[in-house]
């Protein structure tokens, strides 16, 4: 017994304890009527909507439809201010000009900028990504440039020494040394392009993706239809998140080392 | 007015100048570097002595003067550098065998060309350890065996190295102060070592350079031309003691001057 408990059972148990907990605790509280049972459903009827969502409704639709547009801006972030990190970080005099621009746009709420953004692009498929590409891509920018400007500068100077041109160093040396701190930014960048497109699609007139499903469910109070769509969220902002995680240790094997 | 220039020289430094924050570290600094020999670098901390390989290896501009190999430029001819810190040196994305590879890439050097010139250093370090292994899994002094390979792979003209042993253990730098001998010896090629060890700074070298505090000079230059290869018991040899001896006087005799210019 003893060595199940500490054994390599126990081990894979543990990060469970909290869920169970919680889900006990939901379950705990909706069978006492701690609060109004038409705000807090109970775990099954939760269950039972996440599963109909997934199988027979259009949850699953909706959350494809928001991790397409998480997906987009997050691709045009990088291509855009990936490379462009990389050359402000490896100008400190290039960067030292832009350092406060992009402090102060990445310190602006990029929610704020919803309005602007509908200016000119109007109410579509495109306000919603640029917002979060913007958001995101400021991210990754300002990870990508300390990347190489903390950049160990040893190595380049290895290239160097061996007779490497610039271009080469560059891509070669300079572009994977930043890399654990782009991936940091990366990873940043993905969540925040998520919560800004749920946002975009509560608010700015969309007709589906998960963030008006959840604001749609609330209106007409489907309690269990709400907590499905914001479990889908989670899943979904915990599931890019462990995504790129892996692919972090996939790629940078050498991170910490 | 030019110095003249020994008929063994293989680099002459002329006119070298170098500055940090208004302070002169170097002032028409004059040098020859013999061919074919290990030259050590000894002098007191701050007289700049990886600074002054760096801008010869051409890693820190020169505020003026030049470096010529063979009257050659820089860019015309091939130099290695062994740095300090293999850690930071080395390429933890690329596996040891692809470090190694890597000025080969750079000069262009076709794969087998590649394979080839590998597997030759290979067998004259007598490798036993894995190749295929990223840098970070092999012990400090493989990993400086590996980045004194790299620094070989191309048949460099000048091997540099700073401080090569530093971070390495005593027996490990035993070790590799006989390889570096053995590559010496086999290769003849040009050696500049800086060392903070005077031990080794004499024990390796065919002369060691002793420089000046700030604004540096050459002190004295001192050979030691006992016959290689050298072995441990070369340490205790009267030969040896005599140049330890002469190095140590003008070390001394030079940080004593800062004492009462102070």
């Amino acid at each position: 017994m003893k060595d199940i408990l500490s054994g390599r059972f126990a081990n894979a148990l543990t990060p469970a304890v909290g869920a169970v907990a919680f889900i006990f605790l939901w379950w705990l509280a909706a069978w006492l009527k701690v609060v109004d049972p038409v705000l807090l459903p109970s775990p099954q009827a939760s269950a039972k909507a996440i599963w109909d969502g997934f199988v027979g409704g259009n949850l699953i639709k909706d959350l494809i439809i928001t991790v397409r547009r998480t997906l987009l801006a997050f691709g045009i972030a990088v291509v855009i201010c990936v490379p462009l990190g990389l050359m402000l970080g490896s100008s400190v005099r290039l960067y030292r000009s832009f350092e406060f621009v992009i402090d102060f746009f990445r310190s602006t709420p990029a929610s704020a900028l919803f309005p602007l953004f509908l200016v000119i692009l109007g109410v579509g498929e495109s306000t919603k990504v640029a917002v979060a590409a913007f958001g995101a891509g400021l991210l990754i920018l300002f990870n990508t440039a300390y990347g190489v400007m903390n950049a160990r500068k040893t190595r380049q100077a290895a290239a160097r020494v061996m007779g490497a041109s610039p271009l080469r160093v560059m891509t070669g040396v300079t572009l994977l040394e930043s890399l654990p701190q782009t991936f940091v930014g990366m990873r940043s960048g993905v969540s925040f392009a998520l919560v800004i497109v749920i946002v975009a699609e509560m608010f700015i007139g969309s007709t589906d993706g998960l963030g008006q499903r959840v604001i749609n469910a609330q209106m007409i109070f489907n309690m269990p239809e709400m907590y499905a769509t914001i479990f889908g969220a989670g899943v979904l902002g915990y599931g890019l998140n462990l995504i790129f995680i892996l692919i972090e240790r996939r790629f940078i094997h050498w991170g910490g080392k | 007015m030019l110095k003249r220039t020994a008929p063994d020289t293989h680099i002459t430094i002329r006119g070298l100048t170098k500055s940090f924050a208004g302070h002169p570290l170097y002032t028409n600094f004059d040098l020859d570097i013999p061919k074919g020999q290990i030259t050590s670098i000894f002098g007191p901390n701050g007289c700049g002595k990886s600074t002054m390989i760096n801008m010869v290896a051409g890693l820190l501009p020169m505020d003026a003067g030049e470096a010529l190999f063979d009257g050659k430029t820089l860019a015309q001819t091939v130099i290695g550098y062994v740095f300090q810190n293999y850690r930071d040196a080395l390429f933890p994305w690329k596996r040891a065998i692809d470090n190694i590879k890597y000025p080969l890439r750079i000069a262009g050097k076709s794969k087998g060309e590649c394979d080839a010139r590998t597997e030759e250093l290979v067998q004259s370090f007598d490798i036993r350890f894995d190749l295929n292994r990223y840098p970070y899994e092999l012990s400090g002094g493989q990993q400086q065996l590996v980045s004194i390979m790299r620094s070989l792979a191309v048949h460099p003209e000048v091997l540099f190295l700073d401080e090569p042993f530093s971070a390495l253990d005593y027996e490990m730098t035993l070790f590799m102060r006989d390889k570096l001998q053995d590559i010496f010896e086999a290769t003849k090629t040009t050696m500049i070592l800086v060392s903070h060890d005077l031990d080794e700074a004499v024990y390796l070298a065919d002369q060691v350079l002793m420089l000046t505090r700030r604004p540096t000079r050459i002190a004295q230059v001192v050979r030691f031309d006992a016959a290689r290869p050298r072995h441990p018991e070369t340490l205790t040899s009267d030969a040896f003691n005599r140049a330890k001896a002469q190095c140590l006087e003008v070390f001394q005799r030079e940080v004593r001057t800062k004492d009462i210019a102070t």
